[in-house]
């Protein structure tokens, strides 16, 4: 499968993105423009709380092409983060105390400099997570020692497996990623990811393989470590239940399926105002493969940039400007503030 | 105009409306329902389950249409969804079969 980019896909355009995105909401009085919605929760306009999460996208390559992908990554896409913009990145970080920094991508290891720039977070003392989705540790011998390299950089690793049956992962995957998702998983238990005890951790991201929203975390996280132990021996440590937002490969699949105005009435009717109070841009910044800066991945995908009072570019970092912008919300953001809400982090309410 | 039919999937979305004629009964259901749904003794996913076959065996279709969301939602896949219909189909069909003995019996007693 190619991305949308290499298909010259319609929807490859961020602004038709917008564009359906806004006809939607034209399209019947049903459903209520996002930012009317945070305006009755008394959140408008969406300041940010307390930055603590740096989140990097370092290129959109990887060996995988979902058929949900946000980001329309690919083993066709060529834009990647040069140490260049990583020494940016890092140099902004040393000017602040965020503890965390999330690396995103693609496949974040196929960065050539993604090891590099480990060790140099590592170095000043702050935490790394690794958004790992599994198959890239067995897809060629250079990845095989990922699990002790994270494990000694006490990387905490965060892995996409939207189900534990092999037919639903693979219908959203790809053929044949939820074997290669066990045997990678299996690599990260042998150095102790997951297991109790060993502090380091491994979390597991489910989405929902359709169009339907996740159900209760605790409930699916439950399911998962029963059958992921019973049937595979794989342990690890927390489900982060999250929503797919109705952008890229998602509308697409949204909008092919007949899915797409359902979907978003569903998002709109699970409003809630809880969910919408803890939502992650509030406490995240989010930079480009080409430094420049976002309030989420999401909105780096949509090509939403920072509002403009703010520092466009990872070069011009500015903590209290960047404090001082209202954050670009957009249609799409009912994503992340449907029932118990959805993260990076998994649920928020 | 909607369109006119006795089963309008809409409706399914107006549920919550039948308490409008009797709100006091309407709201000791529909507390009992989400109390009833709740993860216990069984799990969520499990509740799930056993109302699709149920919602099989009593033919509803705003009921299967409800259970399959919510399956899915609950983490169950396409081969549990299955069995669980099976489960019911059993039982409906087992309900009907086992009655033959009754059959057995008459056809028995009238017979040399
Ligand atoms: S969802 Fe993750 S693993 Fe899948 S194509 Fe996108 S970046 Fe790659
Ligand atoms: S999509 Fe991004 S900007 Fe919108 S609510 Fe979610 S995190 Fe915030």
């Amino acid at each position: 499968m190619k991305s949308l980019h290499a298909q010259h896909h319609a929807l490859a355009d961020t602004s038709y993105q917008l564009t359906v995105l806004s006809e939607a909401e034209a399209a019947g009085a049903r459903l209520p423009a996002f930012a009317h919605k945070l305006h009755e929760s008394g959140l408008l306009p969406l300041r940010p709380t307390e930055l603590a999460v740096m989140q990097v996208n370092v290129g959109k390559m990887c060996n995988q092409t979902c058929r949900h992908c946000h980001v329309d990554a690919g083993p066709d896409r060529t834009e990647i983060m040069t140490r260049a913009t990583m020494q940016l990145c890092l140099d902004a970080l040393a000017q602040t105390t965020i503890p965390v920094v999330d690396l995103t991508g693609g496949a974040p290891e196929m960065n050539p400099d993604f090891r590099w720039f480990v060790e140099q977070i590592s170095a000043l003392g702050r935490q790394t997570i690794v958004r790992c989705n599994l198959t890239i540790i067995v897809a060629n011998p250079k990845y095989h020692d990922l699990p002790e390299f994270f494990a000694q950089h006490g990387v905490r690793v965060v892995s996409s497996l939207p189900h534990f049956s092999a037919a639903r992962t693979d219908a959203q995957r790809g053929e044949g990623v939820f074997g290669r998702s066990i045997r990678a998983l299996r690599m990260l238990n042998a150095v102790g990811y997951g297991v109790e005890g060993s502090g380091l951790l491994l979390d597991l991201v489910y989405n929902p393989s359709g169009a339907f929203l996740p159900g209760r975390q605790v409930g699916l996280e439950r399911e998962f470590k029963q059958r992921l132990l019973r049937e595979h021996e794989v342990v690890f440590n927390s489900l982060l239940a999250i929503t797919n937002l109705p952008i890229s490969r998602f509308m697409e699949y949204l909008l092919e399926s007949g899915n797409y105005e359902s979907y978003m009435q569903k998002l709109v009717a699970a409003y809630n105002p809880v969910a919408a109070a803890n939502v992650m841009c509030r406490s995240t910044l989010s930079i480009g493969w080409d430094g420049q800066l976002y309030d989420c991945d999401f909105n780096q995908q949509l090509a939403l940039n920072v509002a403009k009072n703010a520092p466009q570019h990872i070069r011009f970092f500015d903590a209290t400007a960047l404090q001082d912008r209202a954050i670009v919300i957009n249609q799409h953001c009912y994503g992340c503030t449907a029932g118990a809400g959805s993260s990076c982090g998994g649920a928020t309410a | 105009m909607e369109k006119s039919t006795y089963y309008n999937p809409a409706d399914l979305a107006k549920f919550g409306n039948v308490a409008d004629w009797q709100p006091e009964m309407g709201r000791k259901f529909f507390d009992y329902y989400g109390e009833v749904f709740k993860d216990g003794a069984l799990s969520e996913r499990e509740k799930a389950l056993i109302a699709l076959a149920v919602a099989h065996a009593v033919q509803c279709p705003y009921c299967i249409d409800a259970y399959t969301v919510d399956s899915l939602q609950k983490g169950a896949d396409e081969a549990q969804m299955m069995e669980a219909v099976h489960v019911a189909v059993a039982i409906k069909g087992g309900a009907a079969l086992v009655h033959s003995v009754q059959m057995m019996n008459k056809a028995k007693e009238l017979s040399m």
